[in-house]
């Protein structure tokens, strides 16, 4: 099934069986095996995408409903010797071991930071009209999708504080 | 040339300490980080092969009966499809760790539900996934299997059990006394990357690209599986995408990759999917452990007490080492210990982080805490009283052990002396309490080699094929090499999980740092040597750092005294004496302060502190890491963490993620670590002891504990989920 779609800037026209999700896509035929495959079936976060700047699972999803969408993976966000701020602290911080989780947490925390920018409340908020405070709580409130067996979540939840405290 | 030790006799130069270049330990991040956040560093499933197909597993629907692929013709017609494949080879259930040979093979008959018995291969992933969910699987003369641990035929393990005194007679005689049944369910290890391999063959020899953490065994446990000679196979392992016990013994997927590619002549892919990995890996046996604990008038222990039942398929020795670190920890002169293996057809049970220690110390620790309140007197204090002096049953020495000083700074760094009394302190809709465990691992050393080579411009190559599983190795190999050779990190490169480099013990058993990390300092000891021989001085008066020599007032380059020549040399380490001359272990103490709701029962973690004293801390920053993971899985062990099996066939009942709990993000507060000044020297020449799963080795307890001290409640059956919780309130 043809579909058209921008990943990370560059325009890709695939042509593929109607059952391939998104993250098959990637992984399988774009090379793009920085999304990682957990569960395929939306419970770990691991294959966090960005689908036109909403983060989403990109196991949860066929390709061919992205006809036209816009796709950043992490592989769009920054590589080896040009880190984002994000990356770049999670490195600083030790936000990962395996690293297997690591794009996915990665690629949301890049939009959830994005979501508290724009006002987006979540279940910890105190004040659901004005800016969220970037506390441990919130972040973890708003990280909770992206699993990490080995268990970075204090590393990530100060990586995430320290790369969000550098931009502002 | 090799630089042979054997760890006979207490190593007490301490080298570590005088090298100047001063990496080892630090907190230095990780230098395949830039690798990992970037999506780039390659994992199994993830290499670019040419050809490449896709295979997917099929599983047995039940427990019992021969295996029968009734629709096999139509679904060996469906597009796309290449081969479904029942070869004898498949594997019941994978190898243990460190077994070293094939696990129990044969796929005809079925011994547990879920059990792998079939791979289905064809062009498109979509398309196997599609035929491999078409294969009708069908079970002839099935019979009634137990699957029930508790009703099952059971089998004692001798080897594990001690009569020492008259525990009977202490528990009759004692001031204070506990007699307490805990149970703890089976625990997934459920690391986030799904076992996977890429086999492709080139003639008579296989690569096999998968996500394994002990290579040497896994190439052997491969090759036996497959009737090829372990010089036929090479495997890889750069990544491992976490494996916490499940990625020590060669898997399913790995031998059917690896007939499947060599059936249709082409690379095949095999990655388990999410509830494959539940059903079909390996799962911590469920345990029941009754503990009995007598003390005199002053809280001094004079008995304990451990008895253990845990379960396993048939065939399988290993038996979940429950009493480990009960026959050392604390002092009493009787003691009776025992333990029984009932035999159950459920998916296989093998190692899962800190194997026996992690369930093991957090009953015991359980008991413990019930005997303090019996008592009246501070959890703390009543642990400090019972420190053996020796090893309570073999009279040795203990080797390095900060037990005290982890208590007692523990409890000072985390504010224990403010802890409420029972059903004291209120916030609200919360109920606050304080709990309180002691930490405590068996410290291993094993076989381990590596190569390292200082090349001709100065920089050092270190090789083995030791595997890195998030636990640090790429970082800590680097900062030994550099530390021993006078080199900056960024001019040392190490290149793991490769089996044709020399064998390292692999990553398990806490032993993988201190193991393969040995090697590589005698390595380069060696080199050091070598150097010394070229400038005609003594090797203990040679100084390197910075690419350079220092010696008699002289100073020049390696790289110029090298003269365009390279050093290769090869380390290897092998247990000796001082594995049995004294009792080495690790330990440390966990404080945590929990919230109850009081009208819910949930439990929310609030704070938890670590103190953890486990000898020469290698890379402060990754050791920490490695603490922060234990203490989580305690979380998890303590409040959500449970595989339900239903009690008609024994499948797995929560085999994926949303159902079997591991703890998120908001479950884990910010917890903190502190890593105890300690150098052991009867451990290997680095003073250094393993710290992967000293974490997790009593964490569930301290939090138990504290729901205790919050609400009153005791609950012996964990997870302490919200139902056991409000109970009891």
């Amino acid at each position: 099934m043809e579909t058209n779609l921008t990943i990370n800037g560059t325009e890709q026209r695939l042509d593929l069986d109607p059952r391939t999700t998104l993250l098959d896509a990637l992984r399988h035929h774009l090379g793009l095996t920085g999304s990682k495959k957990g569960c395929d079936h939306g419970q770990c976060g691991a294959c966090t995408v960005m689908v036109n700047g909403r983060r989403i699972n990109a196991c949860l999803t066929l390709v061919c409903m992205h006809d036209g969408d816009e796709v950043t993976t992490i592989e769009g966000l920054g590589q080896p010797g040009n880190l984002s701020p994000l990356q770049e602290a999670f490195v600083n911080e030790d936000g990962f071991q395996c690293g297997y989780c690591t794009p996915g947490q990665i690629c949301s925390a890049t939009a959830m930071l994005k979501e508290i920018s724009d006002g987006w409340p979540s279940h910890v908020t105190d004040d659901l009209d004005g800016k969220a405070k970037l506390t441990a709580e919130e972040i973890s409130e708003r990280m909770s999708g992206n699993l990490c067996r080995c268990s970075a979540y204090p590393n990530i939840v100060e990586a995430i504080r320290k790369a969000a405290g550098e931009n502002t | 040339m090799t630089e042979q030790f054997k760890m006979d006799a207490p190593a007490t130069a301490r080298r570590l300490d005088d090298m100047a270049q001063g990496l080892v330990g630090a907190p230095l991040d990780r230098p395949e980080g830039p690798l990992k956040v970037t999506g780039t560093a390659t994992y199994a499933n993830e290499w670019q092969v040419r050809g490449m197909v896709h295979g997917v597993m099929v599983r047995a629907p039940d427990n019992s009966g021969r295996v029968v692929l009734a629709n096999c013709d139509a679904v060996e017609k469906m597009p796309g499809v290449l081969a479904v494949i029942q070869d004898d080879r498949l594997l019941r259930n994978p190898a243990q760790g460190t077994a070293n040979k094939a696990p129990i093979q044969g796929p005809q008959h079925a011994a547990y539900l879920g059990q792998l018995i079939a791979v289905v291969v064809a062009e498109g992933f979509e398309q196997a996934r599609h035929a491999a969910q078409s294969l009708q699987v069908q079970l002839e003369n099935g019979e009634v299997m137990p699957v029930d641990p508790a009703t099952a035929a059971v089998e004692p393990q001798e080897a594990k059990t001690l009569d020492q005194g008259d525990l009977d007679g202490a528990m009759k005689d004692a001031a204070f006394s506990v007699d307490v049944t805990y149970t703890t369910p089976s625990h997934s290890s459920s690391p986030m990357e799904p076992h996977a391999s890429i086999a492709s063959w080139q003639g008579d020899d296989l690569t096999l690209r998968g996500s394994y953490q002990m290579l040497k065994y896994n190439r052997n446990e491969l090759s036996d599986a497959l009737g090829i000679h372990p010089d036929r196979l090479r495997i890889l392992s750069p990544y491992v995408g976490g494996g916490f016990g499940s990625k020590l013994g060669i898997a399913p997927e790995a031998v059917a990759a690896a007939i499947a590619a060599k059936k249709v002549g082409r690379p095949v892919s095999v990655a388990l999917q999410r509830p494959q990995v539940y059903e079909a890996t390996m799962r911590r046996s469920e345990t029941t452990q009754r503990v009995r604990l007598a003390a005199d008038a002053e809280g001094r222990l004079t008995g304990l007490g451990h008895d253990a039942r845990v379960s396993n398929l048939p065939g399988e020795t290993f038996a979940e080492p429950v009493l480990q670190a009960s026959y050392f920890l604390y002092a009493g002169e009787n003691r009776k210990m025992s333990m029984e293996l009932a035999r159950v057809h459920r998916l296989c049970a093998g190692s899962v982080r800190a194997p026996g220690e992690a369930v093991g110390v957090t009953v015991f620790e359980g008991a413990m805490d019930e005997l303090a309140v019996q008592i009246g007197m501070d959890p703390v204090e009543l642990r400090r009283r019972n420190i053996p002096e020796k090893d309570p049953e073999s009279g040795k020495e203990f080797s390095s052990r900060r037990f005290l000083e982890a208590l007692d700074s523990g409890a000072e760094t985390f504010g224990w002396a403010n802890r409420p009394g029972v059903k004291e302190r209120r916030e609200g809709e919360w109920l606050i309490g304080y709990g309180m465990a002691s930490a405590a691992r068996v410290n291993v050393l094993m076989e381990s080699q590596a190569r390292v080579t200082l090349t001709p411009e100065g920089r050092a190559r270190v090789e083995t094929d030791m595997t890195d599983i998030g636990t640090g190795t790429y970082a800590i190999l680097g900062q030994i090499a550099g530390d021993m050779l006078g080199l900056p990190r960024d001019a040392v490169d190490v290149v793991l999980g490769d089996t044709t480099l020399p064998p390292a013990s692999g990553s398990g058993g806490s032993w993988g740092a201190a193991s393969s990390g040995t090697s590589v300092y005698l390595a380069c000891e060696a080199i050091r040597k070598q150097l010394a021989e070229r400038l005609e001085v003594d090797e203990n008066d040679l100084t390197l750092k910075d690419g350079m020599a220092t010696f008699d007032n002289q100073a020049r380059s390696l790289s110029d005294i090298l003269n365009g020549d390279q050093i290769a040399k090869l380390g290897h380490v092998l247990p000796g004496d001082t594995s049995e001359a004294v009792r080495q272990a690790t330990f440390g103490a966990y404080f945590a302060e929990v919230a109850v709701h009081a009208a819910s029962g949930e439990t929310r973690v609030r704070r938890m502190h670590g103190t953890f004293a486990a000898g020469r801390i290698l890379n402060a920053k990754t050791a920490r890491s490695q603490c922060l993971g234990g203490m989580t899985f305690g979380i998890g062990i303590a409040l959500t963490e449970e595989m339900a099996f239903d009690p008609r066939d024994g499948h797995v009942a929560n085999h994926n993620l949303a159902e079997y709990h591991i703890p998120v993000n908001a479950d884990v507060p910010q917890l903190t670590v502190d890593l105890l000044e300690e150098r052991d020297d009867w451990a290997n020449p680095l003073q250094a002891k393993g710290i992967g799963e000293l974490g997790i080795c009593g964490a569930a307890a301290a939090i138990t504990n504290a729901i205790y001290n919050a609400t009153g409640v005791r609950v012996r059956d964990y997870p302490a989920t919200l139902d056991k919780v409000i109970a009891g309130m």
